[in-house]
């Protein structure tokens, strides 16, 4: 669903996206491929004896669904900057909703850029992460 | 002190899977990365003794990710590239927590750097040690 960029303006929104619930498989998975095995994740003991209800989903898997997201907008080519803030623990069985606007558009060094605006939230509405991304739009 | 690892075309296409991108926007064998994978450069192959978690010093049950940033200075690399990295502790700040004591705040610094010795990427990552385990503080 790449958009061409040099119709990319202000103001203008992807199409959020809604993913499928996230299952502790998809955290295992995760883990493996980005090598942070850390237990919170995976080990419900472990959890339980931290203080937490359950395992909960890594941040840096939500932070990726979300890059994913806005680089298959505007096209991971161009992409120069991702940013994101944890809002919120994301766990089992959530299913997550990604949305982007771009904000503003302006001449960069390296030639025109987008600034985009993201979000991503649980199923009651809860932002899970906020953050921005710059893309190049020429 | 920098470490250098290859960004691997299997590694890459499990990654693609795993935060669920489209397999389009990375395809071939010089696939281009997906953005956060630089994450698992420090994860995956940072030397113990560069680690900048240790040089933190902060209790692993009480860690959270507060926030994370990728600044690519040009193209993002691709499957086949060779990165060398360095990280840095930069500032380091204290909060009230939410529930009484102190939160720890650290900056870390990973600059990327392509065969040729260019600066390609730099990950600002912050890091928050809570003042107490399991509690609904801020963060992931």
């Amino acid at each position: 669903m790449t958009t061409t960029t040099e119709t990319v303006v202000a103001g203008q929104q992807a199409e959020s996206k809604t993913f499928p619930p996230l299952t502790r498989t998809d955290f295992v998975k995760y883990q493996g491929a980005s090598g942070d095995f850390h237990p919170l994740h995976h080990d419900d003991t472990f959890a339980r004896e931290t203080g937490f209800p359950s395992v909960f989903s890594v941040g840096m898997l939500q932070a990726g669904m979300l890059a994913s997201y806005v680089t298959d907008w505007l096209g991971v080519e161009n992409l120069r900057r991702f940013k994101i803030r944890f809002a919120d623990k994301v766990w089992p069985g959530d299913e997550l909703t990604c949305s982007a606007v771009v904000v503003d558009t302006y001449e960069a060094e390296d030639g025109r850029r987008a600034r985009v605006e993201l979000v991503c939230a649980r199923q009651n509405g809860v932002k899970a992460l906020v953050g921005d991304a710059e893309f190049l739009i020429d | 002190m920098s470490y250098t690892f290859p960004l691997d075309y299997s590694k890459v296409q499990e990654f693609v899977r795993a935060v669920k991108a489209n397999p389009e926007q990375h395809a071939g064998e010089d696939a281009v990365i997906p953005p956060t994978m630089l994450t698992s450069g420090r994860m995956i192959w940072e030397p113990a003794d560069q680690s900048g978690f240790a040089k933190l010093g902060f209790d692993r049950r009480r860690i959270l990710h507060g926030e994370e940033e990728y600044i690519f200075h040009g193209p993002l690399p691709r499957a086949g590239q060779k990165l060398t990295a360095e990280t840095t502790v930069g500032d380091r700040f204290e909060k009230p927590g939410k529930r009484g004591g102190v939160m720890t705040f650290a900056k870390m610094i990973t600059e990327f750097r392509d065969e040729s010795g260019e600066l390609i990427a730099t990950q600002n990552s912050t890091i928050i040690e809570t003042a107490t385990t399991g509690g609904k503080e801020e963060g992931k």
